[in-house]
């Protein structure tokens, strides 16, 4: 069957799985109910066990859904440490659904899977090779791709049921009060593991540091972990997140966030208190750079910055240019130390940063985001997930419901190396055309056509050359031809959900 | 591509003609003029391979309306005869000879385009050339070199190679490129061509930028050749008119209106005839003033 955005979706797999093809964008009220987790009723004072295998042998069984988070980045040491004796320990037919996987979980995802110790995997994106054993048909179930706010969603819906969430925190005290933001290795906000110490039926917390009790803040409480596991090293603290953030020093990243600058400054919603999401790249980073000295000049201030923070933006926080940063997770030592020292800059969960099943959440209230593409297509649609071979090499991430954003900016240069940015149609539809609103390249910007509004207030601006999409694609296409069709089998390896938790693409199996 | 004697060049942008990426990329920064380069930035080695790359661009890349130069190799080195033809042959807007010393130099490269113009069929005529300056010597024969032909589009002062001849080198203050600076200016406008100062490349100080164009923005230089498009806003910047000049200019073509309006020969403002280099200059500053999106369509200063 074919979904609204023109996906062909295979009908067996719909029908399986019991699955709905995406249809829109719009959320509208639908009442929604959500679940609660089993507790297991505690009174000592202290959960601090020393042998995680006791916790594991307690706690899992064959056939549960285990939970992490990725918080830890590329220094998380807390992973390896369970699943490698998950795996030793003889377990099968697990499911995997951590809040995302980084590069240092790829081995032991892989060599899990090749045991049978894991059967399912949902996850917000996969890299490396990772990517490459699924897009290879290494995994016999296909992985469920589900958005920081859809996570939270199925999480809270009960579509996933987390058995056993294993959360690795720098910090905790004997009762498993824990914060991301003291220790050694600290990632400032816990956003998105909150969601599975809410609802995960047993919480394990991982860490290397026991405090006196009780540890505030509390991001986790007392009152949804079970066990404590002290452990010699949580994370590598140079791994976690960049160090100093160096800005871009490429003309052609440069160029772009100038031009996105432009197209914000230039924009009905440049005002007194207006809020923004910008993203960790080069190009990102640099807007940042361009629109402090938009607002120190105009005299405007932001009420609010969303999203995965980065130290450009607690460096505007600090300057009074933002009045608060809602924060769901740090990309930088810089930004992870501010929110020890800065009551402004909010700690959330991911459900209140993104969940479309809520009562509100923040992205509803968001003016800008800015978001990158691997691919955007001539509707619109955007790619994140698959590269220009076909394999999974990315992550939706927040990118779909930052995505719900007033105006939504896709900044992307025309082509990479030899493949075109902009082309006729996307490998793989993650965020839909319908929310998206312009697109910011070195050759000019595209504006959806039914956003009148934004066409009417840029044709203004001389500095801002607004064309349409399709030649953008023709430019991209004169530069690098016509790549031939990529070669699929028939075999689904990947679904990629729209935050409702409908299917908005299938990723297929890669022909070599 | 045709080349056009007359038209705005503050900024030309030196690109290494063995750079894909860069080659293909360098329309989107707003230079006036981009000069391919296949001389000093490309390796012995990689002569030929960069020679076809920039032919290949020239016919295919979008410069985005920017006047393309090519820098080829001097006309002591192995490389020149080809350069020349496979310029001729792509249809540069302009070819740029380095280390030009005397008339005579000009003059063989402008029958040397002759002859590949005629092999290739091109135009004739239809592409310019340009002088860099880079000795002492090409200095003090800048005035025959300005005047060596008809199709000479300007002069460019490389500060580098000519401060090494003067047994020196380049200063902070820039007072060892006075002569040349001022020689070459006198023998561009005299001869009426256009005058490019040298590159800056320091990019991290930014204050010796501003203050280097400004000084040769207010000497008369038409432009600056720059090694980063970085530098082109920043060159503009300094190029731009001030509000009263452009007011002062659409006041001066209004005046030009209105004695066509009355069939006067003579063109007067405030009770002043104004003379042709005010015309010309009043034409100069509101191109200038339209490139940097300073007056809208109906020539209302929408500067800040």
């Amino acid at each position: 069957m074919e979904n609204k955005v023109k996906r062909n979706l295979p009908d067996d797999l719909i029908t399986k799985m019991n699955l709905k093809p995406f249809k829109s964008v719009v959320v509208g009220n639908p009442e929604v109910k959500r679940v609660a987790p089993k507790v297991q009723v505690t009174t000592g004072e202290s959960k601090v066990v020393d042998s995680l295998e006791e916790v594991i042998k307690k706690t899992l069984k064959d056939g549960m859904t285990i939970s992490f988070h990725h918080h830890f980045r590329n220094g998380d040491f807390a992973f390896n440490k369970v699943m490698d004796l998950i795996i030793k320990m003889g377990y099968q037919n697990l499911t995997l659904a951590p809040s995302s996987l980084t590069g240092v979980m790829n081995d032991t995802v892989i060599e899990a899977i090749k045991k049978g110790v894991i059967t399912n995997i949902t996850s917000s994106g996969m890299r490396g090779s990772l990517g490459d054993f699924v897009s290879h048909g290494g995994l016999k179930n296909p992985v469920i791709f589900r958005s920081h706010g859809n996570r939270a969603r199925s999480i809270e819906e009960g579509e996933i049921k987390i058995d056993v969430a294993f959360l690795g925190v720098p910090n905790s005290d004997p009762a498993g009060n824990a914060n991301g933001q003291e220790g050694d290795a600290v990632f400032g906000s816990l956003g998105y593991a909150l969601i599975d110490s809410q609802y995960a039926d047993k919480v394990v917390l991982l860490t290397d540091n026991i405090v006196d009790y009780p540890n505030t803040p509390a991001s986790i409480k007392q009152t949804q972990v079970d066990y404590v596991v002290k452990v010699d090293q949580i994370g590598d603290a140079d791994k976690i997140g960049s160090g100093a953030t160096r800005f871009t020093k490429d003309p052609k990243e440069l160029k772009i966030a100038q031009t996105v600058n432009q197209v914000i400054t230039n924009s009905p919603y440049y005002k007194q208190g207006f809020s923004f999401q910008t993203g960790s790249g080069g190009a990102a980073l640099a807007v940042t750079r361009y629109l402090r000295e938009s607002m120190l000049k105009d005299g405007i201030t932001a009420s609010f910055a969303l999203g995965g923070i980065t130290k450009p933006t607690t460096d505007l926080l600090e300057e009074g240019l933002v009045k608060k940063i809602m924060d769901v997770q740090d990309f930088d030592k810089g930004a992870a130390a501010s929110m020890a020292k800065n009551k402004n800059q909010q700690e959330i969960d991911a459900s209140w940063y993104a969940d479309p099943h809520n009562k509100g959440a923040v992205v509803n209230n968001l003016d800008v985001a800015i978001l990158s593409a691997l691919q955007i297509d001539t509707d619109f649609n955007v790619n994140v997930m698959t590269g220009s071979d076909g394999v999974i090499r990315g992550a939706i991430g927040g990118h779909q419901d930052a995505a719900a954003a007033k105006m939504t900016i896709i900044t992307a240069p025309l082509v990479r190396g030899r493949n075109a940015t902009v082309v006729p149609a996307v490998e793989t539809v993650v965020t839909p055309g319908d929310s998206i609103d312009v697109l910011v390249t070195e050759r000019g910007i595209a504006v959806n056509p039914r956003r009148k509004d934004l066409i009417d207030a840029f044709a203004k601006v001389p500095e801002l050359n607004v064309v349409d999409i399709k030649e953008l694609q023709e430019m991209a296409q004169k530069q690098v031809g016509i790549p031939k069709p990529l070669a699929y089998t028939e075999r689904t390896v990947a679904l990629i959900q729209y935050r409702d938790g409908t299917i908005i693409d299938t990723i297929k199996q890669v022909k070599d | 591509m045709t080349y056009v004697k007359n038209r705005l060049r503050r900024t030309m942008m030196f690109v290494p003609g063995n750079n894909p990426a860069m080659v293909k990329d360098a329309g989107i920064y707003g230079a006036d003029s981009i000069m391919l380069d296949l001389e000093d930035a490309v390796s012995l080695t990689e002569k030929d391979a960069a020679r076809m790359l920039v032919f290949n661009a020239i016919k295919t890349v979008d410069f985005g309306g920017a006047e393309v130069v090519v820098r080829i190799n001097g006309q002591d080195t192995p490389f020149y005869d080809e350069d020349v033809k496979a310029m001729v042959r792509a249809g540069v807007d302009v070819i740029r000879l380095p280390k030009t010393e005397s008339a005579a130099m000009i003059k063989k490269l402008v029958a040397d385009m002759e002859k590949a113009e005629e092999e290739y069929g091109v135009e004739k005529g239809s592409i310019g050339v340009m002088a860099a300056i880079e000795s002492a010597k090409g200095v003090l024969n800048a005035p025959e070199i300005a005047t060596a032909t008809p199709l000479m589009m300007g002069l460019a002062v490389s500060g580098e190679d000519y401060t090494a001849d003067m047994h020196t080198h380049r200063y902070p203050d820039g007072r060892e490129l006075e002569f040349a600076r001022n020689m070459v200016l006198q023998a561009a406008r005299a001869a009426d061509v256009y005058a490019f100062d040298t590159v800056f490349s320091n990019m991290n100080d930014t204050e010796g930028f501003y203050r280097e164009t400004k000084y040769i923005y207010e000497l008369g230089y038409d432009g600056k050749s720059l090694v980063n498009p970085r530098q082109i806003p920043m060159v503009n910047k300094v190029f731009n008119p001030t509000k009263d000049e452009i007011e002062n200019a659409l006041a001066v073509q209004n005046a030009i209106q209105e004695a066509k309006a009355k069939g006067s020969g003579v063109i007067s403002m405030n009770g002043k005839m104004v003379d042709k280099p005010v015309v010309e200059k009043a034409d100069r500053v509101i191109e200038t003033a339209k490139a940097s999106n300073l007056i809208d369509e109906e020539g209302n200063y929408i500067g800040e």
